[in-house]
């Protein structure tokens, strides 16, 4: 039976990793309907949750008849390159190599873009709906990822759709209740979070998947996240050093 | 459509590797666990674990030092072109 100690970090690194993926894809979505319109916004949105359902349609099943070990490795491994490319990106943001990953910057430039007459088809706006479109596919597709990572392999399917689901609600309720881009969420920190909670379970189902008996089974996870923060926050230290960058 | 198709595969693998360093590192220290897991599974553990954050340190500070050493490029040719 499942319990909420083992459900909850699947719980939350699902609800933090769908957090910052509704962010993107309702912020594109907010831009397009303001300038554009909903109704072809809309549409767009509809679409590609549409076909984003068509796909975990088509894959759902076929997880169940894959092994466990190969599945552990093949999740674990691409988990460990999605939550280290987070990780890594955002302590480059952190010490200033990239700049911020700032929503207002993405709404701002993708309003001018969209307020170009040259692109203002007559009936359904095809611009307006295949950037809402392609928005809510791409970053769907990330969460649907997500969540298969952080819940197929211990059976927390459940778990970690119900925190991903609750993302998304709170992210649309928002978005709705504000109508406005959500650059107030500390989206840096936030990405920084996900980072190393899904570079932690990727670590940990990698492992199981090569046989790794880790001490403390499931518990071994906070600790692994915990070895990635530290090394992250050291590492941030190390190149903020002035003298370190000053010598190179 | 083969077009799209690769464009597709693109975006799909840009999921995943971003910094093809950091991908490396993380897919080397990944064979260097499996190899390891061969004689304990605990060891196997330990090197994917040391690997994995070898590899996220060592990318940081390589991007870091080749963005500051292009910063340093550009300041010799300003200098350069200003001494003209």
């Amino acid at each position: 039976m499942t319990t909420l100690n083992m459900a909850f970090p699947a719980i939350s690194a699902a609800f933090l990793g769908a957090l910052v993926e509704a962010v993107e894809a309702v912020t594109i979505v907010l831009a397009v309907a303001t300038v554009r319109g909903w109704r072809s916004a809309g549409i767009g949105a509809l679409a590609g949750l549409g076909a984003l359902a068509l796909l975990v349609l088509i894959l759902g099943p076929l997880l169940e008849r894959v092994p466990l070990r190969p599945l552990q490795l093949v999740i674990g491994v691409l988990l460990l390159l999605f939550g280290m490319r987070w990780l890594h990106k955002a302590i480059l943001r952190a010490v200033g190599i990239i700049p911020l990953h700032d929503e207002q910057i993405i709404f701002e430039r993708q309003s001018a873009l969209l307020r170009d007459p040259a692109h203002r088809p007559a009936r359904l706006d095809r611009i307006a709906a295949l950037a809402s479109f392609k928005a809510v596919l791409l970053e769907g597709l990330e969460v649907v990822f997500i969540v298969l990572a952080v819940g197929a392999s211990h059976g927390l399917l459940g778990a970690a759709t119900l925190g991903a689901l609750a993302a998304c609600l709170l992210i649309i309720a928002i978005a709705w209740a504000v109508r406005r881009p959500l650059a107030r969420l500390p989206e840096n920190t936030l990405k920084f979070a996900v980072g190393i909670l899904l570079s932690a379970f990727g670590v940990f189902w990698t492992g199981e998947g090569l046989g790794v008996a880790w001490p403390g089974d499931d518990f071994a996870i906070p600790g692994i996240a915990a070895l990635f923060l530290l090394v992250a926050l050291a590492t941030i230290e190390f190149v903020r050093r002035p003298g370190m960058r000053a010598r190179w | 459509m083969v077009k799209v198709l690769a464009r597709l595969l693109r975006e799909l693998a840009g999921l995943f590797v971003d910094d093809g360093l950091l991908a490396i590192f993380v897919l080397g220290s990944v064979a260097a666990a499996a190899v390891a897991s061969l004689l304990s599974g605990l060891w196997g553990g330990c090197v994917l674990l040391a690997g994995s954050l070898w590899a996220l340190s060592v990318s940081v500070i390589g991007r870091a030092r080749a963005e500051s050493s292009g910063e340093h490029l550009g300041r010799f040719r300003q200098r350069l072109q200003g001494g003209r």
